[in-house]
């Protein structure tokens, strides 16, 4: 009984909608690839030729004229989405507590489209540690890690990235040491 | 029930989330089945016996319901429950369906509420008399598409929408691509 829809795998809509989904190109490519027979009975010249509908050519045209105006704005924006999150940076910086000891803060992950309080979890269950989200002084989130686990901890959003496909995000260690107290005089 | 209510909706808006006993599961599922006698032959397969549903409550008194995960009907404080489109793509039976025009997409899928005349326009339909009442949840299609782009409420029934043929006679309350479309957990 149940029904099985496709969805698009760029605008995430049922591929007929697509059209208004904002980045229809695309979208075409990707249905056409993945799910060849429906893309025949969408984009065939029959089915083209039946879809046009009750509404005056003008209207129509009107219509078509601004939804491709708006796809094109969407696609642009877009694009600088991705441009953004490539360009974007992954810091582990290790912090210094207490001589010996030190906490790893993650930073810059939000753009990565990751469950920090998820992730934070999974590194308390693996570290055996303390792992917790907190926001940091510009109102960005990150995740603190207790324990000098700096490496792990790297090696292992390597592999979430290049699981998720974002190879290009950097992910660059960086040390923090307390400031040092001026000696008194 | 607001207009449009999730076409601000992210995952900042949860407040909390918690698993709801059994009994209560069972109460909201003679619920739903009063609400949409069409649903009683699927809601076992929607909604298993053994199956455990989380509740997660949002701001603005609004609740999603859903299992593994997956959120199928939503509530805004009291009022009756509605289906999510992921929900009313896999039972399109089980629902009452009305159908805009082509001209009538492009604004839905902007979160307009629906005119009359594009739902007594050539291409669309509504229900044979006696028809719906005031209130009644409906899903939404369009012309020459085959699976819903909204859900919606009554404003009027629609024998009046027939009749009048003027000013609002669905809110739409969820779209394709609104935030509770895009949300996931």
């Amino acid at each position: 009984m149940t029904v099985k829809v496709v969805y698009c795998g760029i605008c995430s809509f049922p591929p007929e909608y697509c059209e208004f989904g904002g980045a229809f190109k695309r979208c075409k490519e990707w249905l056409e690839k993945k799910e060849p027979e429906l893309f025949q009975k969408l984009y065939s010249v029959e089915a083209l030729e039946k879809a046009t509908s009750s509404l005056s050519i003008e209207k129509q045209e009107e219509i078509e004229r601004k939804i491709q105006k708006d796809q094109k704005k969407n696609e642009a924006r877009a694009e600088r989405e991705l441009a953004n999150k490539l360009s974007s940076k992954i810091y582990v910086k290790r912090i210094e507590r207490n001589k010996r000891k030190h906490v790893i803060a993650i930073s810059g992950l939000e753009l990565c489209g990751i469950d920090m309080k998820k992730l934070a979890k999974v590194f308390a269950s693996k570290f055996a540690t303390g792992a917790s989200v907190t926001k940091t002084a510009d109102g960005k989130d990150e995740i603190v890690i207790q324990g000098d686990v700096g490496d792990e901890v790297e090696t292992y959003i390597v592999d979430m990235l290049e699981e998720k496909g974002l190879d290009d995000v950097k992910v660059e260690q960086v040390a923090e040491k307390p400031k040092k107290k001026k000696p008194q005089v | 029930m607001p207009n449009a209510m999730f076409k601000k909706f992210s995952r900042e808006e949860v407040h909390s989330r918690s698993n709801i006993k059994s009994s209560v599961q069972r109460g909201l599922k003679a619920k739903l089945i009063e609400q949409f006698p069409g649903l009683e032959s699927v809601i076992e397969e929607a909604m298993p016996k053994k199956s455990q549903m989380v509740q997660i409550k949002c701001s603005d008194k609004v609740t999603l319901y859903s299992i593994n995960s997956e959120v199928l009907f939503f509530q805004s404080f009291d009022d009756p429950l509605v289906p999510t489109i992921k929900f009313v793509h896999k039972y399109p039976e089980a629902f009452p369906r009305v159908k805009v025009d082509r001209g009538a997409i492009k604004f839905v899928l902007s979160g307009a509420n629906i005119m009359c005349p594009g739902l007594t326009s050539p291409g669309a339909s509504l229900p044979e008399s006696p028809g719906l009442d005031v209130g009644a949840v409906v899903s939404i299609y369009a012309e020459n598409k085959e699976h819903a782009l909204a859900v919606g409420v009554l404003t009027m029934s629609t024998e009046d929408i027939k009749s009048i043929n003027k000013n609002c006679g669905v809110e739409v309350c969820h779209y394709l691509g609104d935030g509770l479309w895009n949300f996931s957990e």
